[in-house]
């Protein structure tokens, strides 16, 4: 009976409570777009000056967006938001020093010096990247981000820096829902004002299924993906690759970042005698696999294909690790000049090395070189100094900069399209079989995929 | 050199004078100095130096990383001349000599492990690949910039000046010495928040404040520093003056305390509404992420602080809220999305978290205490391996999770994590109905039966309290309040992942329940925020980002902590208190108010401790170990 | 049951008996029980269905991995004995004992590198084993003790949830101290000598020498620690103190001392542990904490406070989680067994906890203990 009041009487306060906001009215969501005026604005008033922004809408016109101002003296703000922390920071760090080393390349805007401010950590998680994203944009002094390096980050992230205006640029996005699907519409993820230099990672399951059945002859394979979304995003899509094309998974299991002991996985997949694994997960799992699988009966003669997240010194330089191949974004940086900054893929990796005491951890450097020069080109393009020797940028003019942007840069031909794929999306194989060579760039290429547009 | 004496006290007479001040202690000093060698040695190779070295507080002369650095020493010569305790109890007065002799003694021995940290950072000794945040910028910071030989002396310098400081705080009289470190904290918070201050300046009005008193993206000018911790240190002196020890003020009962509470509550209150409007949407964003803490705090605090059941695995019931939202509201739920609107599918998961109150609560009915705990965690861990597996993703998405949560509707227009602001008054709407639900439950019979299943499960038993509905009812509380949560947070960040999940969560909410005060509303409260808003959940960032790193580290470190020194939490409930200390309190039987020796019945606290009976504050133990097992 | 039952004049019979017991609490846990049951069955059944149709591995891969889990079994056994020991003495779970493991696997970590760039480890590899394992164990001795002194000592007399909380507290200080003094990355021993790679021949079954190492190992250290709990001094000290404490001081015995060595044992154990693990899985600052909570398991289904059955308790988890998702779950055609392996081993912990706290060797607990 008590109970029963209890709850009666919560369900009122509930049922009160939901009246009272539906009351309320109109929200506050065109409050967003106050932030992005320039300081002095601030009230707290409800007001917009805008007419009413629907960020839904694609920004067509100039001043839809507002407009950010830096006054002489002050510095160009844009913000890195990677996953720098943890056991991912490997992946997220050699992202924020290639921005980092692009915007001291770059030099000044128009005569304004850019500043990076305090690098944020996306945690390689969605509440993460979102909590980390409401920092930037409601500092309404940030023009643009490079960010974020894990993916699930990236779905909140995008929503938010789209709804304030800002535009965000990707070196390690690869989850295909961010931008465009293969039939060319728009991504479950799009954003507007969101654009990535990595590639998309249906490309790289087809480049996969591509090679082993038509380059190896391989008809039965197995599939290994450790809980992580990309590694899993992987998986399925080789899985549907390798299937249309004739093949057969005869085995999709996973395993748990943590896992030390293999051998039951790998007994699992033995049982079912694939002719090669495809296990695109990261190092230390990748070890493990690596130096478990030659025990187990009926896997000696495999062939062990991974991915880029294994593509780091800390698994290429095992003994085991001779004999896998990779599938990754294409390496070939050799010759290649960013011509925005006419900085050469060495000239870069030297200057790492000097500054940082370090060579990059992952692969994806020269993609966060690329996108920093791609955004900084694009402000100096679009910023506009006044009469008062201040700086304006127009967030709408930015975006639609972005969306017609090409040039050459470090990862190859930049062009970026309506739905913000702004790399050539090349995927390469490379077969490792010198674990002297650490550095992915120096592995020979055994095949290359470009995906049909 | 120094003699080591025991205080003397005088006997029997009643409201003796304080006791001689013994001598120097030189073995403690160096043994106190040793310790805060190795301290600050450990905080500068895990980074947390240079790390913090990047965040100003004082314009342009101090950092965060300086000040951690100079906190040790303080600490440690304050520590070195500490006399313990006599036999009888009591605090004798310290002399100058042990105060300030000994803290110069424990100074230089801090100064020794770091020397030898910056003669290895010297030498051509590269030791980055073992110990990776030994950077040359780490020589830097612990010598105050300077080269060679004044490198060291600046060292021994900051040392040995600092200990003395903490050292002559020994001497000052207690007053003043809690107002100083009041006024230090005030003015060291100021600093950090630069950036909520200059939102809620600006939304104010007050913009060319914030720019007299602050750097932009910096911390404070140093002289508005210095004249603001003048100003909260004669504030707190004075006001510590008129209030009164903190025993009578847990003693106070009746018809005051309660309008003291009313008016507490009132002005808490018109904060809370107005709060939101004032301050920018990063300080929303970071109330919000406090505010579902606090929601799945309050549901442990029940299950943990009103029954005394130890649950580790509590973000089950968090997991249960948020994949519930997810697949009855988002139209990416695979398997089975029927679309539902928000505040539809909310009764749903508010029953389907009882269900699972009630699946994880009988088992566990029979179980002491560990057993329980572990089997909570057992479930917790089960159950994040089943959202993440293969197996159930036709229902759960795996590791892809699901997506495209739509948010709450509210009138005419859509909540989400878009927008922090009405985001943050929904969170503090559904945290004011888990607090008003929470409170009438512990004065409830429920309330009641859960407190005598705390102290002595079988007493309880014996008395006709029926235990396993008592149990299951703070499990299935417990659940419906933390589903809030689940519910709110997926509907804030439009999917959700297994990895939000995971056993760390469980972890920290039961650090802020203890943290703040379990079985305290008000305590847990402030534990949320304090915690959370600082130090930021496990995959959530607080307010600063450099804790990002030592975050995990220092909720390992205050748990421990506030278990061996305060385990009824930073606002305890005037219960547990007494509960947890029921030994100081026998003792303070004998002692006034000024901590002296008396035997006079009047003077003394005696009516706190005498009559109450032990009373173990979590249910199923003795108090002592010699139980059977 | 209540006050206005009528007086007895016969025995109840049994059905009434039972019908009077049942509550709806043990009907559920009968549910549990027979679900549980039934799961296991049909997963059985339907992998020997597959197995007799020529599916899924073959025998010998089957026998492989028993092997495996087993020789991985023998490690949990290794780091159980810690926890039944300090259970059995103070009556609290430790949690920071998976982080005693971790700095044992840690530090040898860094005696091994050291050995190798000696070149040590390549010319004289069993004497460099050798002294690896003696810092390994040194280091897990060190911190137990350590922990014991600093957090654990003051609170002797609480309520025994509180050890149990701060011992969370000190394992999270542990894990994020090596983190942040050493840094994430996983850091593996030097390569194994070579007459440790490569399988050998028991009676038929090609075991890998690396397997048999660590069951050797596990074995010498049980026998080892068997002869110092039963036949020495401190050993029956140990017992006694687990006993009774109060009767024991009365006995004369140092118990301050006694609980320091019990930790220093268990210590020790782990620090084996730690050097085989490290050695064949690398070494990370994470790698304790799921180990520790397994290995408790394995201390529970051994029976707590039962050192053989520690180690029984090992390599019943080793077998639970190594062969259990294939051949259960396999067999009930769940997708992705293996990812599931966790889940069976907390599985095995939570139904044992619930239906036999007292486990294989232990001794019946009370009534009110037992589900």
């Amino acid at each position: 009976m008590r109970m029963l009041r209890k709850g009666v009487r919560t369900a009122a306060i509930v049922a009160a409570a939901s009246l009272v906001l539906t009351a309320c009215g109109n929200g506050d969501t065109a409050d967003l777009t106050d932030d992005t005026e320039a300081d002095a604005d601030a009230t707290g008033d409800e007001e917009t000056d805008d007419p009413g922004d629907d960020p839904d809408e694609d920004a067509a016109e100039a001043g839809d967006l507002g407009s950010v101002t830096y006054q002489e003296g002050e510095a160009i703000q844009i913000r890195s938001l990677e996953a720098i922390s943890g056991d991912v920071a490997f992946l997220g760090i050699p992202n924020q020093r290639g921005t980092e080393i692009a915007i001291a390349d770059y030099g000044d805007v128009q005569g304004f010096a850019v500043e990076l401010g305090t690098p944020l950590d996306d945690l390689c998680s969605a509440d993460g990247g979102q909590s980390a994203a409401q920092t930037i944009v409601s500092d309404d002094t940030v023009a643009g981000v490079i960010g974020t390096s894990c993916s699930g980050a990236g779905v909140p992230a995008s929503e938010l820096i789209s709804s304030a205006g800002m535009v965000m640029v990707s070196a390690s996005n690869t989850n295909p829902a961010l931008t465009q699907t293969p039939f060319g519409t728009e991504g479950e993820n799009f954003s507007e004002g969101y654009y990535r230099t990595a590639h998309n990672d249906l490309y790289q399951g087809a480049a996969v299924a591509e090679f082993v059945y038509e380059e190896l002859g391989l008809t039965q394979m197995a599939a290994i993906h450790d809980g992580d979304p990309y590694t899993d995003g992987l998986t399925t899509a080789f899985q549907d690759a390798f299937t249309e094309l004739g093949g057969e998974v005869v085995v999709y299991t996973a395993v748990n970042k943590g896992d030390t002991d293999m051998v039951p996985v790998l007994t699992e997949v033995a049982g079912e005698n694939p002719e090669g694994i495809f296990v695109p997960i990261f190092p230390p799992e990748v070890n493990r696999v690596a130096e478990q699988y030659v025990n187990v009966e009926g896997l000696e003669d495999v062939v062990m294909i991974s991915a880029d997240g294994a593509q780091v010194e800390g698994f290429l330089e095992i003994a085991e690790a001779e004999g896998f191949y990779f599938s990754g974004p294409s390496l070939q940086f050799e010759g290649n000049n960013n011509e925005i900054t006419d900085k050469s893929a060495t000239d870069f990796l030297e200057d790492y090395q000097e500054q940082y005491g370090e060579a990059p951890s992952a692969a994806f450097w020269a993609h966060a070189y690329d996108a920093t020069t791609l955004l900084l080109q694009a402000i100096d393009n679009v910023a506009e100094v006044g009469d008062d020797g201040s700086l304006t940028i127009d967030r709408a003019a930015l975006r639609d900069e972005l969306y017609s942007t090409s040039f050459q840069g470090l990862i190859g031909q930049i062009t970026c399209d309506e739905f913000g794929d702004c790399g050539a999306g090349e995927i390469q194989i490379i077969l490792h079989e010198d674990s002297s060579v650490t550095d992915a760039t120096q592995i020979p290429v055994v095949y290359t995929f470009v995906p049909s547009e | 050199m120094a003699t080591t004496t025991t205080p003397t006290t005088s006997a029997a007479t009643s409201s003796a004078p304080a006791p001689a001040a013994p001598g120097v202690d030189v073995a403690r000093a160096v043994r106190v100095g040793a310790i805060g060698s190795v301290a600050l040695a450990f905080v500068a190779a895990i980074g947390m130096l240079q790390t913090f070295d990047n965040r100003v507080v004082f314009v342009p002369f101090l950092s965060l990383g300086d000040v951690i650095f100079f906190a040790v020493p303080l600490v440690t010569g304050y520590l070195a001349g500490v006399v313990p305790p006599g036999p009888m109890g009591g605090t004798p007065r310290v002399s100058a000599a042990r105060a300030l002799l000994g803290a110069a003694i424990a100074g230089v021995v801090v100064a020794a492990l770091p020397a030898v940290l910056i003669a290895t950072l010297r030498s051509d000794l590269d030791l980055r690949r073992t110990f990776p945040n030994l950077s040359p910028g780490l020589a830097q910071i612990l010598t105050l910039g300077q080269e060679g030989a004044a490198g060291y002396l600046a060292l021994l310098a900051v040392c040995v000046g600092l200990a003395l400081v903490g050292g002559a705080l020994l001497l000052t009289e207690e007053r003043m010495r809690r107002a100083v470190v009041r006024g230090v904290e005030i003015v060291l918070v100021l600093a950090l928040i630069e950036l909520i201050a200059r939102q809620f300046l600006g939304n104010l009005g007050l913009g060319a404040l914030h720019q007299r008193l602050y750097v932009t993206n910096s911390g404070l000018r140093w002289l508005p520093a210095v004249v603001l911790f003048v100003l909260f240190t004669a504030v707190s002196y004075v006001l510590a003056g008129r209030r009164a020890s903190a025993r009578e003020r847990m003693l106070r009962t009746g018809p005051e305390r309660q309008r003291r509470s009313l008016i507490v509550t009132l002005v808490l209150a018109a904060a809370l509404l107005v709060m939101p409007m004032l301050v920018g949407s990063i300080v929303n964003e970071l109330f919000v992420n406090v505010g579902l803490f606090m929601l799945m705090a309050l549901g442990l605090n029940i299950i943990v602080g009103y029954s005394g059941l130890l649950d580790l695995g509590h973000v089950t019931f968090f997991a249960v809220g948020a994949y519930g939202m997810a697949v009855l509201t988002s139209p990416a739920s695979p398997g089975f999305a029927p679309e539902l609107g928000w505040w539809l599918a909310l009764p749903i998961i508010v029953a389907m978290a009882a269900a699972a109150g009630i699946f994880v609560g009988t088992p566990v009915i029979r179980l002491r205490g560990d057993y329980l705990a572990i089997v909570t965690l057992g479930f917790a861990a089960i159950l994040e391996r089943l959202f993440i597996s293969d197996w159930l993703r036709p229902y759960f998405g795996g590791a892809q999770g699901i997506r495209r949560i739509p948010g709450v509707s509210v009138g005419a227009t859509t909540v989400s994590g878009t927008d922090p602001r009405a985001m943050l008054y929904l969170t503090i709407g559904f945290v004011l109905v888990a607090v008003y639900v929470s409170w009438r439950l512990q004065g409830s019979r429920i309330g009641r039966a859960w407190a005598a299943l705390r102290e002595d499960e079988t007493t309880a038993q014996a008395m006709g309290v029926d235990t396993t509905k008592a149990k299951l009812m703070a499990f299935v509380a417990g659940a419906m309040i933390s589903s809030f949560a689940g519910a709110l947070f997926a509907a804030k960040v439009g999917s959700v992942f297994p990895n939000s999940f995971e056993l760390l969560v469980s972890i920290v909410i039961l650090v802020i329940v203890i943290v703040g005060g379990m079985g305290h509303i008000p305590g847990v409260l402030l534990g949320a925020v304090v915690l959370i808003g600082i130090l930021g959940g496990p995959r959530l960032p607080g307010l600063l980002q450099e804790f990002q790193d030592y975050k995990m580290l220092i909720y390992g470190t205050l748990l421990v902590y506030m278990m061996l020194m305060k385990p009824e939490g930073l606002l305890p409930s005037v219960r547990r208190t007494r509960e947890l200390h029921q030994e100081e309190f026998l003792q303070d039987a004998w002692f006034d108010k000024k901590g002296h020796f008396t035997d006079d019945p009047d003077a003394t606290g005696a009516e706190v401790a005498v009559t109450e009976a032990s009373a173990p504050p979590i249910a199923g133990d003795a108090a002592d170990g010699t139980e059977p097992r | 049951m209540t006050a206005t039952d009528p007086p007895r004049t016969q025995a109840p019979s049994l059905f009434t008996r039972a019908r009077r017991r049942l509550t709806w609490v043990d009907s559920f846990l009968w549910v549990i029980r027979v679900g549980a049951v039934l799961l296991i069955a049909w997963g059985l059944i339907g992998s020997i269905q597959r197995f007799t149709a020529g599916l899924g591995p073959t025998g010998s891969q089957w026998r492989d991995l028993l092997v495996a889990a087993i020789a991985f079994g023998a490690m949990y056994g290794l780091i159980a004995i810690g926890y039944s020991m300090v259970y059995g003495v103070l009556g609290f779970i430790n949690f920071a004992h998976g982080e005693v493991f971790m700095s044992g696997a840690f530090i040898g970590y860094f005696a091994a590198t050291a050995l190798s760039n000696g070149g040590l480890w390549q010319s004289n590899p069993i004497i460099a084993m050798l002294l690896t394992l003696l810092v390994s164990m040194a280091t897990s001795t060190f911190m137990a003790v350590l922990v014991e002194r600093v957090a654990y000592r003051r609170l002797r007399s609480s309520p025994r949830l509180i050890p149990l909380i701060t011992s969370i507290g000190v394992s999270f200080f542990l894990q994020y101290s090596f983190l942040g003094l050493f840094g994430a990355t996983v850091r593996t021993y030097p390569t194994l000598p070579p007459f440790m790679t490569g399988n050998i021949d028991i009676l038929g079954v090609p075991v890998q020498r690396s397997q048999l190492l660590v069951i050797v190992v596990a074995a010498v250290a049980m026998s080892g620690l068997w002869q110092f709990v039963t036949r020495t001094k401190t050993g029956r000290a140990m017992r006694a103190v687990a006993e009774d404490k109060e009767i024991a001081a009365l006995m004369g015995i140092n118990v301050d001392r006694t609980i320091v060595t019990t930790f220093a044992v268990g210590g020790a154990m782990a620090g084996i542990a730690g050097m085989l693990y490290g050695q064949l899985y690398g070494v990370s600052f994470f790698m304790g904490f799921l180990p520790g909570i397994k290995a408790f398991t394995a201390a529970v289904l051994g029976g707590i406070g039962v050192i053989p059955g520690a180690m029984a308790g090992g390599v019943l988890l080793g077998l639970f989680e190594g062969v259990g998702p294939l051949l259960i779950l396999g067999g009930l055609g769940i997708a992705s067994p293996s990812q599931l392996r966790d889940a069976v081993a907390f599985s095995a912990l939570v139904l044992v906890l619930i239906f036999r706290p007292s486990g294989l060797f232990g001794e019946a607990v009370g009534a009110e203990d037992r589900a």
